[in-house]
């Protein structure tokens, strides 16, 4: 949608861009979260820009944050649960992700 | 909306809201319905299908629907703006080296515009806890036997972004029109627990 192809064009100016390897968070918050328990601490890929949203945590408490970039991350299924040649893709808030620095 | 609720405790909780939003004068009486019916109206797998026939016979349509699939499926009359804001639409497409399929583990995010309401295994625990981990194990239940080379992408809706499995078209289909491809196309094969 057009404020999709808005938010792609400042990409850059975020933390991220398509490629890095970042970790997700690895603490189980008290309230809600789209961050599935299964990808809690796994380092994946980010794919792309899957828009900008407040972050759900925050909106589920009521609060309205900024809108934040929303990145479809992908994972390889044995970092994820030790098993398996799939991938899994799954789209996570920024606040959620911090950069893995390559060794 | 009060009821349709297969839980009599989900069911208590909602009517109780509803009534409490109606007496404060926020909700009037039946606006939950008719709003529902406003979202689901229109919403079924037929839609998706068209997407499907439409990518199968024009590839310059598949390359815009691949690229930016809210912009692409207006080609066809469709929209992802029938909520109470567009929700982004991402189309994955299967090829001969790779499978796609989609999963809403946290709860059952579906495009109901496209496919309208999703099928009961769809939102079964045991299908979005295991076709996570092992996408190929459940796939074979569905009676989908991928070759054990075929790569398989799980697809998570766990944010705002809605999700439509682009399948392959089947052999032997050359001189079929769009709209008899267009009845190939199962909703199964619209999430990736089928191929058409």
């Amino acid at each position: 949608m057009s404020t999709d192809r808005v938010s792609t064009d400042r990409v850059s100016a975020d933390r991220f861009t398509p490629g890095a390897r970042v970790r997700t968070r690895s603490t189980d918050p008290a309230g809600h979260t789209r961050l599935p328990r299964y990808a809690r601490g796994a380092v994946g890929v980010l794919v792309e820009l899957a828009g900008r949203h407040p972050l759900a945590d925050d909106r589920a408490r009521g609060a309205t944050g900024e809108a934040q970039p929303v990145w479809h991350v992908r994972f390889a299924a044995a970092d994820l649960f030790g098993t398996g040649d799939h991938t899994v893709t799954v789209e996570l808030w920024q606040d959620y992700l911090t950069p893995v620095e390559d060794a | 909306m009060s009821d349709n609720h297969g839980s009599s405790v989900i069911s208590a909780r909602v009517r109780h809201v509803e009534a409490l939003l109606e007496a404060r004068g926020l909700l009037d009486a039946g606006e939950i319905d008719t709003r529902i019916d406003e979202f689901l109206a229109g919403g079924t797998p037929a839609n998706g299908a068209r997407i499907v026939a439409r990518a199968w016979v024009d590839a310059g349509f598949t390359d815009r629907l691949l690229a930016d699939a809210n912009a692409a499926i207006r080609e066809v009359g469709l929209s992802m703006a029938g909520g109470l804001q567009e929700q982004r639409l991402k189309v994955v497409a299967n090829t001969a080296e790779g499978h796609n399929v989609v999963v809403c583990t946290l709860c059952s995010c579906y495009p109901i515009a496209l496919l309208g309401p999703s099928p009961s295994w769809y939102k079964s625990e045991a299908y979005r806890s295991r076709v996570v981990r092992d996408p190929r194990g459940v796939l074979a239940e569905f009676g989908l036997q991928l070759p054990a080379g075929t790569s398989i992408a799980v697809w998570d809706a766990s944010a705002e972004s809605r999700y439509l499995v682009l399948p392959r078209r089947p052999e032997g289909t050359p001189g079929l029109t769009e709209e008899a491809l267009a009845g190939l196309v199962t909703r199964k094969g619209l999430i990736g627990t089928a191929a058409v």
